[in-house]
């Protein structure tokens, strides 16, 4: 018996023309459930239609409204960009909100006490927030325990740094005094204080085209800064996930870790190198708060870590990693912002804000869930 | 197709290898010359040391004595990415695929091409793509669509994606790891189809297998493990499926199990 002549005769059909008999063409709603950021666009499309029923007449959507809440989603939103690539490379980050407290302090402290410049405070909280976020990175890496115990550790030891060390050098848990200095320096005023457009929104005002304050001037000033680095940081983001090798190697590296090692993915330094990245989100948000609140304190981003996880989940991100979209913790931190402001429109006590996010996580996950089985067991 | 020349020149060659672990003999003087362009059965029950044969191949493990010989050349890979720089590349019985990435993103895992867009280095998704599609066809697999997840695909095809990605990346060798081990009757057939098609392109192939059904009907050439030592190698032509079978599982020993299972009434 002559088995090559055996299995040429039974080849299998070649490549054909008019496409595959087993492909069935899916229905618009069929293709949008299989986006990670499917749930996130649904569920803040409906928090929009529930508060504009409920209190679309309260001034929720005047211009002073929308930055108001935008604002809180903008902060909100930065973490969730770190938390969220974090999520897709498998691993999680339970310090971001301990790292907010100390990277403020590293900002005040130094500017306040110790009469640095503020770009030279901010250099070194930047530096500072990123070294720890590396040593987050390389001892999950190195100890190969789970990063939600290493973090947790992180956790507790940074808020406990912050407290400790601000009665340390100054004596005090809130540091004040900082706004001033912010907006007299050069990297202050570039970067992080202030809004962007006075000019148009100055214009728009003259013309009584936006709501003005008794003298004239615009009840709005501007953008506020933290709303356009949210947008550069998601976008940035959105890029490297969507279009680069790194991108591909987030997914890989959180989807099956081993299997990319195998490939030849640098697994160590991507995890590590995404823990980093959190870490420095985590500093931006301290940074523009500090440099907006003019003070920092040592209670500041308490729970933040998980409001960030939460946003990410909400945006479609799997807890086991591998699966995610930027854009849909975007607008997971969107709804935080949307209800969390919008409930203090409404006649309802804003305790009900966190029933409403609990409720939300859990309607997320079941849906991740379904989406992911959906992925992955099809046949 | 190469030269009866060619043909006769082994591209692999292990001469009298031995490996230790500690006072463990895994293996014992085995030798095997994988000539181009074959494809080379390996076949051993359970614990024959098979999967200690390929480390040894694929680089993981050095022998503890005895030579590795790649085109005539001995060598001393340090590690498997070694041996793959010399086009020896071995799949996995896990395959090395990430189940959530599309066909494309895995096809090009680690190697992932990219082109300029404004000045930035992107992936090139649009050529991944049609390169893992086109490959693929090549191989007789038709992807529904190269951006969908391999979460969807059947054992067969994931199997099939490994093999395909280790061709299109240069391997001379592939050596595969039980491959059609978890895989129903038509599938395996499948996997069998492309082992034939990479021998039609000049790719010599080390096949691992304890399933006599599958290795015979593709094989040139059988190299029997048992025990850490191998019964020697011999040519389609000189043994019989049922010698292999016999030789494998020792013979006289499945005989007596054999006539004890038909004894049973049920």
């Amino acid at each position: 018996m002559n088995t090559t002549e055996l299995l040429a005769r039974h080849r299998l059909p070649g490549p054909h023309a008019d496409g595959d008999e087993r492909m069935r063409r899916e229905s618009l709603v069929s293709r949008l459930l299989g986006r990670p950021e499917f749930a996130s666009l649904a569920g803040a499309i409906l928090v929009f239609i529930v508060f504009a029923l409920s209190a679309g007449d309260s001034g929720m959507f005047n211009l002073d409204g929308v930055i108001n809440w935008m604002q809180v989603a903008a902060y909100l939103g930065i973490i969730a960009v770190g938390a969220c690539l974090l999520m897709i490379g498998g691993e999680f980050d339970l310090s971001i909100g301990s790292m907010i407290g100390f990277a403020g302090m590293m900002v005040a402290i130094p500017t306040v006490y110790f009469g640095w410049p503020f770009w030279l405070a901010v250099l070194f909280a930047f530096a500072g927030s990123m070294l720890l976020g590396w040593l987050n990175g390389y001892l999950v890496m190195k100890t190969r325990l789970p990063s939600f115990i290493v973090t947790l550790a992180f956790l507790f030891i940074l808020r406990g740094l912050t407290l400790a060390l601000s009665i340390l050098f100054a004596n005090r848990t809130i540091v004040s005094g900082v706004g001033e200095r912010a907006a007299h320096d050069w990297l202050g005023q570039l970067l992080f204080t202030g809004n962007v457009g006075t000019g148009l929104f100055s214009w728009l005002a003259r013309h009584g085209w936006i709501a003005t304050v008794n003298g004239g001037a615009p009840l709005v000033a501007g953008i506020p800064k933290v709303i356009l680095w949210w947008a550069l940081v998601a976008l940035a983001a959105s890029f490297v996930l969507a279009r680069t090798r790194l991108g591909n190697w987030i997914f890989a590296v959180g989807g099956d870790a081993v299997a990319a090692k195998n490939m030849g993915v640098p697994v160590r330094q991507v995890k590590i190198g995404l823990f980093v990245f959190t870490a420095f989100c985590a500093c931006l948000f301290a940074v523009l708060q500090v440099a907006d609140f003019g003070s920092a304190a040592a209670d500041r981003g308490l729970q933040k870590e998980f409001e960030a996880i939460i946003a990410a989940v909400i945006g479609g991100a799997l807890l086991t990693g591998g699966y995610g979209s930027v854009i849909g913790a975007c607008f997971g931190a969107l709804i935080f912002g949307v209800v969390q402001i919008g409930i203090t429109y409404t006649n309802l006590s804003s305790d009900w804000f966190r029933v409403f996010l609990g409720v939300m996580l859990l309607v997320a996950v079941l849906f991740n869930n379904f989406v992911r089985r959906r992925i992955t067991e099809a046949k | 197709m190469s030269t009866q020349h060619d043909k006769d020149e082994a591209i692999l060659e292990l001469d009298q290898v031995s490996k230790y672990f500690g006072p463990v003999i895994a293996l014992q003087n085995v030798s095997l010359r994988l000539r181009r362009g074959e494809v080379h059965c390996l076949l051993g029950d359970n614990g024959a040391g098979k999967s200690t044969l390929i480390k040894l191949l694929a680089g993981v493990h050095q022998p503890s004595a005895g030579q590795y010989l790649v085109d005539g050349k001995p060598v001393r890979f340090q590690s498997p990415k070694e041996a793959l720089d010399l086009g020896v590349a071995t799949v996995y019985q896990d395959l090395a695929l990430v189940p959530l990435l599309s066909v494309a993103r895995n096809f090009f895992l680690g190697r992932e091409p990219v082109r300029k867009l404004f000045g930035l280095r992107v992936m090139d998704m649009d050529y991944a793509a049609r390169t893992a599609k086109e490959k693929l066809a090549e191989m007789g697999i038709m992807v529904r669509d190269a951006h969908h997840p391999i979460g969807t695909m059947s054992g067969g095809e994931k199997q099939c994606l490994a093999i395909a990605r280790a061709i299109h990346f240069g391997a001379r060798v592939l050596i595969l790891d039980e491959p059609t081990a978890a895989l129903g009757v038509k599938q395996s057939f499948n996997v069998l189809q492309l082992i034939h098609r990479a021998r039609e392109r000049g790719i010599s192939v080390i096949f691992i297998t304890h399933n006599v059904h599958h290795a015979y009907p593709i094989g040139d050439t059988f190299t029997l493990l048992n025990r850490g030592k191998s019964l020697g190698s011999f040519a389609k032509d000189r043994i019989t499926k049922e010698e292999v079978l016999d030789m494998m599982a020792g013979g006289a020993e499945m005989q007596t199990l054999m006539s004890q299972l038909e004894g049973i009434q049920v």
